[in-house]
């Protein structure tokens, strides 16, 4: 398995093909559902003005996503208390709800990869190929195992959000996805939907 | 009567980070339909991985702990408000000890209630008075992933060529695994209720999940169809997680429920290969679990 160091290249990322397995090491971003509806509007098509701690916020996350990834993720994270921040159980969430946003959050922080499940669309996938991008596919509902290559959490914001919809800062190690889709413009999720629709109308016109 | 808020912050413990043995049984013999090497293989090895390190660790098994839904039985004589407050209780408490995720969020304001408390649904729980000594809890953890490709359908179903029978209700629960892909975290459980209106069809799509998964329909033809389901949902190829491969659905349980002459709903809840849910029996002032 190719070893993948965050940040990546566009060079690495080209090179990546859809159904290969790599492991990721660096620094990552959890965002998911409030995030990217929070970026779209405030920082990118700028529908709502900034609030409270909104553009601390924008010029701290903007280095980390650089050259980075977006993870979907809402953790199940210990130490709330105390603020020694722990991931307990970490898994991916289903990626397509931010179809809507995320070829433009991929665009407007130079994002290399979004890591989630159940694959994106058309629009994340031109993206992709524009960036250049990857979507890496975790699997979903490993949670445990997925959160012992989390090494650290660095810091969280936008706490407010909730702990499942906050950004967590997070370094990880050997964090195990699969590419399926690329920079080329290969999807495999496309590809098992077209099959998949073929055998259905087979069965559909069984008895 | 008891507290049982103790007992019961077990049974939360057990359901979020301890799979069932038969969902564990399932998903090793879907490992080995699958090729060694395959991204199905692969994804089937760390969900297994996964179900002992969660056992071993006393963690999560998927990080989205779901709506805690729960099923009280009880014997005459027991407060239903004192249970449901003593299941808030444990509930709170699970979430403080990170066995479940703070998953309660106000719909409007988008707050975060922090301890899996809200309103009059969450959790949620039902009641039922029995006959006997032992009090029974069942609780059942479901994501929101899988939630989200759950599907209702109205019979007859004209672009499907689904009319209101068992063959219709074979076409729409095909389309239904067809839409989801590996979005519900494929291979999924089916659960499917012929009937009802569209509360009570979608209620009892959810509590067919609480059978064995090896425990066959009473009735011989919902049997067959089961079995007719999962074999050709796994046809369709889509796979664990979407990967492709030959585990797309683990099992299909079906139910019925009278209906409405003018209605003929299917209801369709999937439930992720993480089917989490257990029991408690409480008798003679201790606790079983299975």
């Amino acid at each position: 398995m190719r070893t993948i160091n965050i940040p990546i290249s566009d060079e690495t990322i080209r090179s990546l093909d859809v159904g290969e397995p790599v492991a990721l090491t660096g620094v990552m971003l959890t965002g998911r559902d409030a995030v990217h509806k929070w970026m779209v509007e405030t920082f990118i098509k700028k529908t709502r003005p900034p609030q409270g701690d909104d553009l601390e916020v924008y010029n701290a996350i903007k280095p980390i996503l650089n050259g980075s990834i977006i993870y979907h993720c809402g953790p199940v994270v210990a130490g709330l208390d105390t603020k020694q921040y722990r991931f307990v159980a970490a898994g991916p969430t289903t990626s397509i709800r931010e179809e809507p946003y995320q070829g433009d959050v991929m665009h407007h922080f130079n994002l290399k990869g979004v890591i989630g499940k159940g694959g994106m669309g058309a629009k994340t996938l031109k993206a992709c190929q524009e960036t250049p991008g990857v979507y890496l596919h975790a699997i979903g509902g490993a949670a445990s195992w997925i959160a012992q290559s989390v090494k650290r959490v660095l810091g969280v914001y936008k706490l407010e959000f909730g702990v499942p919809e906050a950004m967590w800062v997070i370094e990880v190690e050997n964090f195990p996805v699969v590419v399926t889709m690329n920079a080329r413009g290969e999807s495999q999720h496309a590809v098992i939907e077209q099959q998949s629709r073929v055998i259905l109308e087979r069965l559909l016109a069984n008895k | 009567m008891f507290d049982l808020t103790e007992p019961i912050l077990e049974l939360v413990r057990l359901a979020a980070t301890d799979l069932p043995p038969d969902v564990e049984k399932a998903l090793q013999q879907a490992l080995k339909r699958e090729i060694p090497g395959s991204a199905a293989h692969g994804a089937l090895e760390t969900i297994l991985k996964n179900v002992e390190l969660a056992r071993k660790n006393s963690t999560p098994i998927c990080q989205d702990t779901g709506t805690p839904i729960f099923y009280v039985h009880h014997p005459p004589g027991w407060s239903t408000r004192a249970l449901r407050q003593q299941i808030e209780k444990a509930v709170a408490e699970a979430t403080q000890r990170s066995y479940l995720r703070p998953n309660s969020v106000d719909s409007l304001s988008g707050k975060n209630s922090g301890n899996n408390l809200g309103g009059n649904y969450f959790p949620t729980v039902h009641f039922e008075e029995i006959d006997g000594e032992a009090l029974i809890i069942d609780v059942m953890l479901k994501g929101g992933g899988c939630e989200n490709v759950g599907a209702q359908y109205s019979l007859p179903h004209n672009a499907l060529g689904a009319g209101r029978d068992l063959e219709g209700v074979r076409k729409v629960t095909l389309d239904a695994v067809h839409q989801a892909q590996g979005k519900g975290c494929s291979p999924g459980i089916l659960g499917v209720a012929i009937g009802g209106d569209r509360g009570s069809g979608y209620l009892a799509s959810k509590e067919v999940l609480f059978r064995d998964m090896e425990e066959p329909n009473a009735d011989p033809e919902l049997a067959e169809m089961e079995e007719r389901l999962t074999e050709e949902a796994n046809q369709l190829g889509i796979g664990p997680m979407g990967f492709g491969g030959s585990s797309t659905v683990l099992g299909t349980k079906i139910t019925h429920l009278n209906r409405l002459p003018a209605s003929y709903f299917v209801s369709i809840s999937y439930m992720c290969w993480a089917y989490r849910r257990r029991r408690m029996t409480w008798q003679d002032g201790k606790a079983e679990y299975r």
